[in-house]
């Protein structure tokens, strides 16, 4: 990508480029700057106090805390599952591998309302489990585990995913090598499988963790909306927009963009480092 | 492969176990429970529900919008990615980049930003609806929000096709002296267009179940700007879990059909790659 | 890595089980759309009394959400000491669905369990542009009517029983009344799922000519912001007396051991005090003397009552919302 070709045939005429970059550039404007320059001049538009007084407020900091509570467990389980299926997917062959990749794309294909429904089927007072939940006093459903199982589902895929096809085109030689040499499983995978793999996991974990923090449609059927208890950062904004206080809405909404700004940044430093690992190990 | 492997590598237990346990609960398990309760429904009741005129209306909307956004994306996903690839420009970085904005904003943000800019007060809105075009509140609203949860699928499907696009051909075509669009449209486009279906059915199957960006701006009316999943939400509210299951299970099946018609396209696009190789 | 995943899994789920069952004085109130306000007022007020009567620390939680949504949310298993919703029927299906109340709950506590009540008015732009004075004017060609959906919301259907009870009344006929309420529905540019999405959609949003919506959602638009200078009240000829009850959930309670202090919390809503604030946030109270203060603040409208129009929610659920019933045929097949 890097070396470009002069070759003249490759260049589209100015006629043609000139249009198409203004096409491009405005769709991009229209769909993707000005919702974001929105979110910001919605959050401010009362000034930067009341703006910090949005935050400050105990509710919102109650939902900053869950969520990222919930992204604190979701994300390093997901992470762990994510890594042990890549292994197993990518250096074994067993029957039934094909179906295990599909199962793994599986929660990609489900709303996220179905996502929360189904644990409402599980774990709800009418559900299957409830008569033993009730016998031992377990809340899951309208709790912290019941919006961490939802996050985990949805968020389920990425870090597998991102790993998979990454795994594959290594190929195993090197962890062939060490094993050869005599190194334990563990050693292996710490000195020769992580260093690897790195830069394409912490792809993988960006954007588990954007998900997860994001999620609305799964957490919202499972959350029951307590204040200060059960409302992650996406709940507070949908009750705050609620309750005609569309600002404070909009400065909760502000700091989930910039969270996603973060994410953007972090992915593309991330994206780059990969391309130059892989152009180094590969040169052309 | 499996001679290759069989001796060396350990570790084939424990992920199979992981991974076996882990699928198992968090995902096989309560979707058996979907199945389960549907189970309690006679199958002509099942029928009765999945083909109400409520229930039509609501995949009408879906599946036509979530369709509609797809074929938005499908001229601008590409145009996108070959923008990106091919043109220099300032802040070409930073368009790419941006081009993730709907995949790391949580889609509740974007419904109430997308609302508060189409809805007829809105900057947008006003002007739209003075040439008398109504984006909130309709079914075009819905679409709006899924043009914009779906668009990366398109863009970052299409994009690393083009980054390794070998330029021999194009070249070739120019010697032979076809002009810069024909060479675009006969020669570049059929190359891309494996990529570009993939693309497009991830952005279906993503802007099926899509809830939290839409629910803001759709207007919700039963029979006109209903979305399957808010169709689910609702009879759950009415303690009909039976119901709420029914749809689901449609609306499972519409993004499991895409899915696999996706793996087939791939699997067949593979092949043919692999026989003309051969 | 794992060791710490691990323990915070745990603590995870310590926190759900144990969190908030067991604090002595803590309870959840599960309460519908519009009453965000009143309750936070009534929460400060109760609290301080309780600790002046009982030297003890009360802290309530909330929830809020569609009426509907928030009942169904109880019976799987969201845990509310006490549940003040829009309508009976949504309480009903506690002891129907979950057997979480006893069935005749209502007759718990004075006036049907309902410590205040409301009615169903019209919020128009300021100057009432359109000329809206009456349920009629509301079926006329051009005019928007914002409401919310009766499937999902509480007090849309309030909204919707209101306009066939006054359809019924002028031309003494459920034939007439479909008709009227469905000509009506032809006028609704959007249905949002919760009485609360509505306002916001008219108030925010810009849509629509009228606004059907609670008398205390009504007054908060207005003193919300400028809301004086945009819109106007107009009260119909005749509208629907809405009684949003309250109850205690038997089941939760009796896990918890906060009976007593459950039960204290629904009579503080029939005192003075209590009747004040409902006044304040735009309720009407049930209580003379307080009603008598407030009286310059709410109209005189004639109502009627469910159980005269409509013979009960029982009743009224069944041929109006259920899968099939009037709402349903209204809106089907195509518009």
């Amino acid at each position: 990508m890097s070396a470009r070709p002069a070759s003249n045939a490759l260049r589209d005429p100015w006629w043609l480029r000139l249009p198409l970059l203004l096409l491009a550039l405005a769709f991009v404007a229209l769909f993707l700057v000005l919702p974001l320059v929105a979110v910001f001049g919605y959050a401010f538009e009362k000034g930067v106090d009341f703006y910090l007084a949005s935050l400050a407020d105990e509710d919102a900091r109650a939902a900053i805390r869950l969520t990222l509570l919930v992204a604190a467990i979701a994300v390093p389980a997901n992470t762990l599952f994510g890594i042990a299926a890549a292994w197993l997917i990518t250096r074994f062959s067993f029957p039934g591998r094909g179906l295990l990749l599909s199962l793994i794309d599986l929660p990609f294909a489900v709303s996220p309302v179905i996502a929360g429904l189904i644990y409402v089927l599980l774990f709800g007072a009418q559900g299957l489990f409830a008569p033993w939940l009730a016998a031992h006093d377990v809340k899951i459903i309208f709790a912290v585990p019941g919006i961490v199982l939802a996050t985990i589902f949805v968020t389920f895929p990425f870090v597998a995913r991102e790993l998979i096809p990454l795994m594959q085109a290594q190929g195993s030689e090197q962890e062939q090598a060490a094993i050869t040499l005599g190194a334990g499983g563990f050693a292996m995978f710490w000195r020769v499988v992580l260093p690897k793999i790195g830069w394409g996991l912490a792809y993988g974990v960006i954007l588990c963790n954007a998900r997860a923090i994001g999620e609305f449609g799964a957490v919202s059927v499972v959350s029951g909306h307590i204040r200060g208890l059960t409302n992650t950062m996406p709940l507070h904004v949908e009750i705050l927009y609620n309750e005609y206080q569309r600002t404070a809405a909009f400065a909760v909404a502000s700091l989930l963009a910039l969270l996603a700004l973060a994410t953007l940044a972090l992915k593309q430093l991330v994206g780059w480092r990969m391309r130059r690992a892989t152009q180094a190990e590969n040169p052309p | 492969m499996r001679a290759k492997h069989r001796h060396a590598l350990p570790g084939f237990g424990l992920t199979l176990g992981v991974c076996l346990a882990y699928l198992g609960l968090i995902v096989l398990l309560p979707l058996a429970a979907l199945a389960w309760k549907s189970a309690s429904l006679g199958a002509a009741e099942f029928w009765a529900i999945v083909t109400a005129p409520r229930a039509l209306a609501a995949y009408r909307v879906t599946f036509g919008c979530a369709a509609l956004a797809g074929l938005v994306n499908l001229v601008f996903g590409p145009l996108l990615a070959w923008v990106l690839v091919r043109y220099r420009f300032p802040g070409r970085a930073f368009v790419d980049a941006l081009i993730d904005l709907p995949f790391a904003l949580p889609t509740a943000v974007a419904g109430i930003t997308l609302t508060a800019l189409y809805a007829s007060n809105g900057p947008l809105g006003r002007v739209l609806e003075a040439h008398g075009w109504k984006i909130a509140y309709t079914p075009g609203g819905i679409t709006v929000a899924l043009v914009f949860v779906s668009l990366p699928f398109l863009v970052r499907s299409v994009q690393p096709v083009l980054e390794h696009l070998e330029p021999d051909v194009e070249e070739a075509a120019a010697t032979l002296g076809a002009g810069r669009l024909t060479t675009l449209w006969r020669v570049v486009l059929p190359t891309l267009w494996p990529a570009i279906l993939s693309g497009f059915a991830l952005a279906f199957a993503r802007a099926l179940g899509e809830y939290g960006s839409v629910i803001f701006i759709a207007g919700n009316m039963p029979m006109v700007s209903e979305i399957a999943p808010l169709l689910i939400t609702a009879k759950l509210d009415q303690y009909d879990y039976a119901g709420a299951t029914a749809i689901a299970l449609v609306l499972l099946a519409g993004s499991f059909a895409t899915l696999l018609a996706l793996n087939l396209l791939q699997l067949f696009t593979v092949r043919r790659r692999s026989a003309g190789a051969a | 890595m794992r060791h710490w995943s691990a323990s915070l899994l745990a603590a995870a789920l310590a926190a759900g089980a144990f969190g908030h069952a067991r604090a002595d004085a803590s309870l959840l109130n599960v309460s519908y759309d519009p009453t965000r306000e009143l309750y936070r007022d009534v929460n400060a007020a109760f609290a301080a009394d309780w600790k002046q009567r009982t030297g003890e620390t009360v802290t309530i939680k909330q929830s809020h959400g569609g009426s509907g949504k928030q009942s169904r949310s109880v019976i799987d298993g969201l845990e509310a000491d006490v549940v003040t919703l829009a309508l009976a029927w949504d309480i009903d299906a506690l002891a129907t669905h979950g057997n979480l109340v006893p069935a005749d709950w209502q007759k718990r506590l004075p006036d049907n369990s309902a410590p205040y009540t409301s009615t169903i008015v019209f919020l128009v732009r300021k100057g009432n542009p359109k000329g809206i004075k009456d349920w009629d004017d509301l079926v006329r060609p051009g005019v928007g009517v914002i409401t919310p959906n009766p499937k999902t919301s509480g007090g849309a259907r309030w909204n919707y029983l209101a306009a066939w009870g006054y359809a019924a009344k002028k031309s003494g006929g459920d034939a007439a009344a479909k008709d009227f309420v469905a000509r009506l529905f032809r006028n609704v540019p959007v249905l949002d799922t919760g009485a609360r999405g509505a306002t916001t959609t008219f108030v925010e949003r810009g849509q629509g000519d009228v606004l059907l919506a609670w008398e205390n959602e009504a007054l908060l638009a207005l003193a919300e912001g400028g809301g004086k200078d945009r819109f106007e009240i107009v009260v119909p000829s005749v509208s629907i007396l809405a009684e949003p009850p309250v109850a205690v959930v038997d089941k939760v309670v009796d896990k918890h051991g906060t009976r007593k202090v459950a039960e204290a919390y629904l009579q503080f809503l029939y005192t003075s005090a209590g009747q004040e604030i409902a006044a304040k946030n735009g309720y009407r109270p049930r209580d003379a003397s307080v009603a008598a203060k407030f009286a310059a603040k709410f109209p005189n409208v004639p109502t009627f009552t469910v159980d005269e129009a409509f013979g009960g929610w029982q009743k009224a659920q069944a041929a109006h919302f259920a899968d099939g019933g009037t709402f349903d045929q209204i809106y089907t097949p195509g518009r």
